[in-house]
């Protein structure tokens, strides 16, 4: 019997949507559980499946792993996305850095106020473009080839074409400027796995709206205000 | 030329620390440049030095490192402090995870607001001992390893003892309920390249004291 490899979180993008990105980039199929009550999470704090009493947590090769950036790893050494040395999986260990810190401030959008959803919208775009967007850009100018590292797809691929879109749902003409990121975005959206992630139905999940912060403050008890960064 | 690591840095632990103590474990002699003022982190930025306009940053091996995670994972690679496997560098990675998470919560202790400041203490303790401590007391238990994965020194024991010791600085009784966790702290600490690192004169930095503050921000706002 196949071991099943199972996602536990709420219904909607939060941390886990790397991970959903990255299985479905592998071609690996995945089941969700999703949490939609105080009392399913209980459940998992008592039967002690959350090893730091937190989601995201992924059943994979009988183990319960918790710890996102430990579950990405783990897919993609596993399924041959993390360059074939040292030094390229230095390199898309930084690239992913930069990708992550880039969508952690995407992270408590939906959390926020109206009026510092305005804010964070421009503090997004500040380091997208000031910050971000540049350095990948030049990375792809200087080598001129498809993929970020090592002339192979890779985690770091995955992680900027998700970064790139989910900025681009804050401001849909960001990339203007950068022509070498516009086309990485094109080719790596056609890469076949990629392209069933992008079309309706799959597992991929929507922007998040008033229902999933709703659900995520009732199953944490989550009811303080979140600020901004 | 030195061959040598150099770390690029302000004098002080920030995310530096985890990647002084990494080096200092695998016994890796390593040289540090500090960043005084705004003037050097700027230069920095203007030669193209930080991937993304950010320190820590690490020459290593004829590259630019940035990303503390990045860096650390090269190094525990580097020096086989990385498990032995898929699977061990799985558990070593959830972890470190975890603990950078608490160190985050210690780190930025500093920086709070001084109506805050009580508050977010409460916050560390808390989770500290109820969210943390007793997951490492607990695998440290139940295998009844001197280390806490594959039995074999690595990355998750060095940066666990440095968590221990922060928490202890700010706390000096928190590990009493602990005391899987306390004989952890003493086998480790005695570790010959450890032991060292624990002595003063070392690069280990001192905490951060308010006073200090100020000068920072200017250096990174």
């Amino acid at each position: 019997m196949a071991e099943k490899l199972k996602l536990y979180y709420f219904d909607g993008r939060g941390k886990m949507e790397s991970v959903r990105w990255l299985l479905a980039a592998a071609g690996v199929e995945f089941e969700e559980e999703f949490l939609e009550t105080r009392e399913q999470y209980e459940k998992l704090l008592q039967d002690g499946s959350l090893l730091f009493q937190q989601v995201p947590m992924v059943e994979i090769d009988g183990m319960k792993m918790v710890q996102t950036r430990a579950i990405l790893s783990y897919i993609a050494a596993k399924y041959n996305l993390y360059g074939k040395d040292l030094k390229e999986r230095a390199l898309i260990d930084m690239y992913v850095g930069g990708t992550d810190d880039l969508m952690g401030f995407i992270l408590m959008f939906p959390f926020l106020s109206a009026e510092d959803k305005e804010k964070q919208r421009a503090v997004i775009v500040q380091k997208a473009t000031s910050r971000y967007f540049p350095a990948y850009e030049k990375v792809l100018k200087d080598h001129g080839q498809d993929f970020l590292v090592g002339n192979n797809f890779s985690w770091a691929d995955v992680h900027l074409l998700e970064a790139i879109l989910m900025v681009e749902e804050k401001k849909s003409d960001v990339l203007s400027g950068f022509p070498q990121l516009q086309a990485f975005k094109a080719r790596i959206s056609s890469l076949p796995t990629i392209k069933k992630f992008l079309e309706p139905g799959s597992q991929r999940k929507p922007v998040p709206d008033d229902k999933y912060v709703e659900t995520v403050r009732r199953v944490l008890c989550m009811y303080y205000d979140i600020k901004a960064n | 030329m030195s061959g040598k690591p150099k770390l690029h840095y302000f004098n002080g632990r920030g995310r530096m620390e985890s990647i002084r103590w990494l080096l200092a474990a695998a016994g890796v002699e390593f040289e540090e440049c500090f960043l005084e003022t705004k003037d050097d982190l700027t230069k920095l930025q203007k030669d193209g030095s930080l991937l993304f306009q950010q320190v820590p940053m690490v020459e290593i091996d004829g590259m630019k490192m940035v990303q503390s995670r990045a860096i650390g994972n090269y190094i525990a690679t580097k020096y086989n402090l990385y498990g032995n496997d898929l699977k061990e560098r799985a558990l070593i990675d959830m972890y470190v995870e975890a603990v950078i998470d608490l160190n985050e919560l210690l780190m930025t202790h500093a920086f709070q607001p001084a109506d805050k400041k009580a508050q977010h203490f409460a916050t560390i303790m808390d989770k500290a001992t109820n969210r943390y401590f007793p997951v490492y007391e607990k695998v440290l238990k139940d295998h009844g390893q001197d280390f806490l994965v594959g039995n074999r020194f690595s990355k998750a024991d060095v940066q666990l003892l440095e968590t221990l010791l922060m928490a202890e600085e700010c706390k000096p009784d928190i590990l009493a309920k602990f005391p899987f966790l306390q004989s952890f702290k003493a086998r480790i600490s005695n570790i010959p390249t450890i032991k060292k690192f624990l002595q003063p004169g070392s690069q280990r930095k001192p905490p951060l004291h308010e006073k200090d503050v100020p000068k920072l921000m200017k250096i990174f706002h």
